[in-house]
């Protein structure tokens, strides 16, 4: 067995370094150039230089949003259901949050603790919203997802340029910058937030409890793998099946206040980053794993935030390390894919039943 | 109101409704091509990436040629690569199909943004348009139908084609077959797995043949990210057409009118200029809402005329994988 999950690792490894590097030669580059520019971009070379704290502060504020979305989406792909509504649910948590940091005044601690609530309430609704869609509706949660991904992308594109313009100028590029009251705190000179990094940790530790340690987990992975047979059970997995997506729409909607008050400190049209949909990548290479999260989600920051700079030094495209991160996806992918099938193949082959 | 009303006669302008007919060249061959591999049992879900990257490979190669047929071949061959991939995925390493696509998806968004940002601003050659000799002459019909390019025409017999090939012919049947029950399928002795492979493929094909209608004819040159979200919208007219051909065309062309609707109305609210030309796509989202509301199919029931109009079931087989044991 050692030999095949040799196979399992190396294989994989393998492909993305090499296509990584081919792809990296074909754009013009020798290859080694453009990785170290990631990492100096993103964490300064040699790695947590001193003068790094800005830019490991902007990848750490990259990397909440994609964690605590990733950690939501692992409940859902865990209730067998893809949330391509997590973009949604992103963008209305940073509404709600962006509508308590323009309209509520309160002292500094309530405020941040209710554009928080009032992120999480905008996630969650709009999650429900997808189930409610799915499960009372049978509209597929792709496409009731998708939908939503869209009307909450026009609902930001017209707050922005009507009711929430700036004052004076006509902009399509944000809304007036908020009130400093209510923007996460963050260390100084940085956008660092130690707040909004202990609320992703904890999503993730939370969600490695409820799949590890309570009833309601096993339940929704129950209902996930085999409907029928859950509701057979006693299991009223509709009602888990909302519960699912109002726990990941809640995380979600925390991610969009991260964005709102801890990275951009306004609202802007592009406010989900697209973290969403590289969630969805996160997850699907940690292979629904909790902890593995944490380290995927960083080295994807990394890669969104280090690859801004391989258009200013070497003229290369940034969407280079969006194309690694799906080229990582992929193989990985495929690798685990086809080692199964040898897997399967040798069992054939010694004349045994497949399991 | 009468501005809001204007503009909806507006909409029934000779001129208008050819210009719709033009502009949902590409997204009638996209959704005849989804339509085709998903009524085969195979969900290409990548369509919205797999489209931008051939609607890139159809531009550079119509660009560097200078002939702008010889980029649809060019798409097509990426198109039906990404979607060999997704197939080779499903069938042979029973991956999730769900799975593969959205990851293709992601990344063939990503590698046509990075391949194709030395090209932005340049503008290929352009489809020449082409009037049909003598049926032009027809009132309306001539100018909606027959004033148009060679492409315009090719989508329109695409759709028939796929109609007749579909529900018309024996191996039309053995498609329905494969998607539906595989299993009987193969007991008649049809080879499942290859068939959905070849399906796959052609519709791949289509699929990227519709990009590149985007960049060489219906919005000509290449920009960042030019069909974003149209591979998406492909995806619910198929799902709202019910996996029928004529019935995904229709819902290609009310798309198209929303579309136009939106810009008619651009003049009345000012204000909303940015937000109106995406307001189709969440409306069109909502139409397949209404189309599978299970309360409204309990009600339709009862009119089984009404209910034939509107049904909207999947494939049976769709997504799923068939193994000989």
């Amino acid at each position: 067995m050692k030999s095949f999950r040799l196979e399992r690792v190396f294989l994989p490894t393998a492909v993305v370094v090499v296509s990584a590097v081919g792809l990296l030669l074909a754009a013009g580059t020798n290859g080694v150039e453009p990785l170290k520019l990631i990492v100096e971009g993103s964490i300064g070379w040699p790695p947590f230089e001193s003068g790094s704290s800005p830019k490991v502060g902007d990848t750490v504020m990259v990397w909440v949003p994609i964690a605590l979305a990733s950690a939501g989406l692992i409940v859902t792909f865990n209730a067998g259901m893809w949330n391509i509504g997590i973009e949604g649910q992103i963008i209305m948590g940073a509404i709600f949050a962006a509508f308590v940091a323009r309209e509520v005044s309160a002292s500094r601690p309530i405020l941040i603790l209710l554009t928080i609530v009032a992120g999480a309430v905008g996630g969650l609704l709009w999650g429900l919203l997808v189930g409610v869609l799915r499960t009372a509706g049978g509209v597929n949660e792709i496409f009731g997802g998708l939908g939503l991904d869209f009307v909450a992308a026009s609902i930001t594109t017209y707050l922005i340029i009507d009711p929430w313009r700036r004052a004076g100028v006509a902009s399509t590029s944000g809304t007036d910058p908020f009130p400093d009251a209510a923007l996460l705190p963050s260390l100084g000179g940085t956008r660092f937030s130690p707040l909004a990094v202990a609320i992703a940790l904890l999503a993730i530790v939370g969600v490695w409890v409820l799949f590890r340690g309570t009833l309601y987990g096993l339940k929704l992975k129950a209902v996930g793998r085999n409907r029928p047979s859950a509701f057979l059970m006693g299991i009223p997995t509709n009602r888990y099946l909302l519960g699912a997506f109002m726990i990941c729409g809640a995380l979600a909607g925390i991610a969009g206040t991260s964005q709102a008050t801890g990275f951009h400190y306004r609202l802007i049209p592009a406010i989900s980053g697209g973290y969403g949909f590289l969630a969805i990548l996160v997850v699907l290479l940690a292979r629904f794993r909790a902890f593995w999260v944490v380290p995927i989600s960083f080295f994807f920051a990394m890669i969104a935030v280090g690859s801004s700079q391989l258009q200013l030094r070497l003229d290369v495209n940034s969407a280079l390390g969006g194309v690694l991160q799906g080229v990582l996806v992929l193989a990985a992918m495929f690798g685990l894919g086809w080692s199964a099938y040898r897997i399967r193949q040798r069992i054939a082959a010694a004349g045994e039943e497949p399991g | 109101m009468t501005g809001i009303w204007n503009a909806f006669i507006d909409m029934f302008d000779t001129a208008t409704i050819a210009t719709i007919v033009a502009g949902a060249a590409p997204l009638l061959f996209a959704a005849m091509g989804e339509t085709i591999s998903e009524k085969a049992g195979v969900i290409n879900l990548s369509v919205d990436g797999s489209m931008m990257l051939a609607a890139l490979a159809g531009f550079v190669a119509a660009f560097e040629t200078g002939s702008v047929w010889l980029g649809f071949p060019a798409a097509a061959a990426v198109g039906m690569l990404v979607a060999l991939v997704v197939a080779f995925g499903s069938i042979k390493l029973s991956l999730n199909q769900v799975a593969v696509g959205f990851v293709l998806f992601a990344l063939c968004t990503q590698l046509s943004r990075f391949l194709g940002s030395s090209y932005v601003g340049r503008l290929p050659e352009a489809v020449p348009a082409w009037d049909v000799p003598l049926l032009e002459s027809i009132p309306f019909f001539g100018r909606v139908l027959f004033q148009q390019n060679l492409m315009v025409y090719l989508s329109i017999l695409t759709v028939i084609a796929t109609y007749v090939y579909m529900y018309r012919t024996r191996k039309g049947l053995e498609l329905q077959g494969i998607g539906e029950r595989p299993e009987a399928a193969h007991a008649r002795g049809i080879p499942v797995n290859r068939l959905r492979y070849f399906y796959t493929a052609l519709g791949g094909a289509l699929i990227g043949i519709g990009g590149a209608a985007f960049t060489l004819d219906v919005k000509l040159g290449w920009s960042d990210r030019p069909t974003l979200n149209f591979g998406w919208i492909v995806l619910a007219i198929v799902i709202f057409g019910g996996w029928h051909p004529i019935r995904v065309a229709i819902g290609v062309l009310l798309f198209g009118a929303l579309q136009a609707y939106a810009l008619n109305l651009i003049p009345e609210f000012p204000s909303l200029s940015q937000v109106l030309p995406s307001i189709p796509f969440p409306l069109m989202i909502l139409a397949l809402v209404i189309v599978n509301w299970k309360a409204l199919l309990r009600w339709l029931d009862r009119y089984p005329w009404l209910r034939a109009i509107l049904r909207s079931d999947p494939p049976t087989a769709i997504g799923t994988r068939f193994e000989v044991n």
